[in-house]
């Protein structure tokens, strides 16, 4: 094994181990943004796609790492919008709501 | 090795991005700073890209360091394209099928991973290079990214409706399912003999990727077949998993720091996620793979013995008993989420409260299509969020709730999960919907829920069963509640 591959393999075992921690307790509320907003990481995959767009050099590879880059962009855009918005639905919290407020300026307007 | 200036930076903007997109995913653990969290997240992902970029353009590929002549237009085109696609998609979809749309996400990204995996190992062999472990990193990459693809295209397809929710098993699946498993594992050991000089797999090293590729696809099709549509959630997580992993294994081949980290990450805390999901449920992991959930036997007594004294009542009736009741609590369940009758029960709740009922929602964890779901549908329906309350804050109140009004639910509101050890969602925690004073459920038949067992809540001579679609049935018991 090269130094470099010890050295990555390292990167990869501390980066699961935080993996596991960093995630815990999460109400069941978060669960399907938490996963939506890790499905968008994994879009990382963008920057693999473009590295092998680089190298490519022949009809079918250029084939292959253009679909890989169409297919992370997508995950990449993709997973952070939808992300989001599915987070704007919580941006109102019970504590600091002034909602009475609001649907008061709502009831306003349309009077 | 000493690396240049430049090339030193590149790493560590490579890890700042890593970084940003470990403390990102952290937030995302609380409701409060979860928005913010993606957001540090996407930055991340910018500062990758960005870098990759400028290596790209100042050193070039960190292989060949040059850039091929189509990579530009490759890149440039490609991005326009799916990110137009995700965007769009992105903006476009009805919340209700939002699940399906992260299904595809992840469809498309372990489909990438996939992609990259086959065309390192090309490189590789073309080259000569196709030592033991890049040989197995790409393959196990290409394994997982597979399965990821034509697992989440399931999924989407049993969520949208495309596919049966209901299990799909035919004689010999499972043997199927281990057979391709077995191709993909002898595939790779061929490969990693190969590899070491063992045997001589000269000439045939793509022919037995493509094996291999063309296995795990398959597997990843009668993996997800199996499993009921309510399971979707666990599968998707565990995909999702799958291609974070895929992504670490690629970044293991590219030796690209922030590939690797951030597919580690993904992958052991889209691990964790599975497990939270299912335990939310009361299930094990395994228990929702091996799938068949509900089917077979427990199917089959249930479609026997649902006949005991059903009250069934009249839209009237309903709107009559909801309009002078003091307390009503709703329960929205699975069934409103695939009807898409949020809006017309925000409506019949808003309606209720000009006159002067007061109204509340009681949330399952595991209500609607996905965990959390529900509580997204409503508050795009613009229920206020303080209307929405959570199963420990909920169940005290049922004993003093005059109308609690169940849409659509069935299992998480079945007495059974308390009383009855024999169950097999004994355990599980409910809602204590039968302390109502009343009950209405909304229900399109007496059908069995998910778990494919009788639910004796509507048996309870307090309870009235409302025959509707969730949607349909709200609408006309607003019309209904207008007329009073």
């Amino acid at each position: 094994m090269t130094f470099e591959l010890v050295a990555a393999l390292t990167i990869f075992i501390l980066a699961v181990l935080v993996g596991f921690e960093v995630i815990s307790k999460v109400p069941a509320t978060l669960h399907t943004p938490l996963m939506s907003g890790a499905n968008s990481i994994h879009g990382i995959v963008l920057v693999g796609s473009m590295l092998i767009a680089a190298t490519a050099n022949e009809p079918l590879s250029q084939l292959i790492a253009f679909v890989a880059v169409i297919f992370a962009a997508m995950n990449v855009v993709g997973g952070y919008v939808v992300t989001d918005r599915m987070l704007q639905m919580f941006k109102r919290r019970p504590a600091a709501v002034p909602t009475p407020a609001e649907t008061g300026q709502e009831a306003g307007g349309e009077g | 090795m000493d690396l240049g200036p430049l090339q030193t930076l590149i790493h560590f903007a490579y890890v700042f991005a890593a970084a940003l997109f470990v403390v990102g995913l952290h937030m995302m653990n609380s409701p409060v700073s979860a928005r913010r969290g993606n957001l540090i997240s996407a930055f991340g992902m910018a500062v990758a890209v960005v870098v990759t970029a400028v290596q790209l353009i100042v050193l070039g590929s960190p292989v060949t360091e040059r850039v091929e002549g189509l990579a530009w237009p490759i890149i440039i085109a490609g991005t326009a394209i799916g990110g137009g696609l995700g965007w769009y998609s992105a903006r476009k979809v009805k919340m209700t099928a939002m699940p399906q749309l992260v299904s595809i996400f992840n469809a498309v990204g372990g489909g990438a991973a996939g992609l990259i995996a086959i065309e390192d190992y090309w490189t590789a062999v073309q080259t000569g290079h196709a030592d033991v472990w890049p040989s197995l990193f790409v393959v196990a990459g290409s394994i997982l990214g597979a399965v990821a693809f034509s697992g989440s295209v399931i999924a989407t397809g049993k969520l949208q409706g495309f596919i049966s929710g209901a299990p799909i098993m035919f004689p010999g699946h499972r043997l199927l399912t281990a057979a391709l498993a077995l191709v993909a594992v002898g595939g790779t050991v061929a490969l990693i003999l190969g590899a070491l000089g063992v045997i001589n797999v000269a000439g045939l090293e793509l022919v037995i990727l493509a094996a291999i590729v063309l296995a795990a696809l398959a597997f990843g099709v009668t993996m997800v077949m199996p499993i009921g549509g309510a399971d979707m959630p666990v599968v998707i997580s565990l995909l999702n998993s799958g291609t974070g992993l895929a992504a670490a294994f690629a970044g293991l081949v590219l030796l690209n720091p922030v590939l690797i980290i951030a597919g580690a990450l993904v992958g052991a805390s889209g691990a964790i996620l599975t497990k939270l999901m299912a335990d939310a449920m009361n299930r094990s992991v395994l228990n929702v793979m091996l799938g068949g959930f509900g089917g077979g036997a427990a199917g089959g007594a249930a479609a026997g013995g649902a006949t005991g004294n059903v009250r069934e009542v009249a839209v009237d009736d309903v709107a009559i008993q909801l309009a002078y009741a003091q307390k009503v609590i709703i329960v929205p369940g699975y069934g409103l989420a695939v009807a898409q009758a949020q809006h017309a029960v925000r409506e019949l709740a808003e309606l209720l409260e000009q006159r002067g009922v007061e109204v509340s929602y009681a949330i399952h964890p595991v209500a609607g299509r996905m965990p959390g779901h529900m509580n997204v549908l409503l508050a795009e329906a613009n229920v206020p969020y303080q209307q929405l309350r959570e199963m420990e804050e909920v169940n005290p109140e049922f004993a003093r709730t005059d109308v609690a009004l169940v849409i659509g639910a069935n299992d998480v509101t079945n007495p059974a999960a308390r009383s009855n050890p024999q169950s097999p969602i004994y355990g599980m925690p409910i809602l204590d919907v039968d302390a109502a004073r009343s009950i209405v459920v909304i229900k399109r038949s007496m059908a069995a829920g998910y778990a494919g067992i009788d639910n004796e809540l509507f048996l309870d001579p307090k309870t009235g069963m409302f025959f509707a679609d969730a949607r349909q049935g709200l609408t006309d018991l607003v019309a209904s509640v207008k007329l009073l």
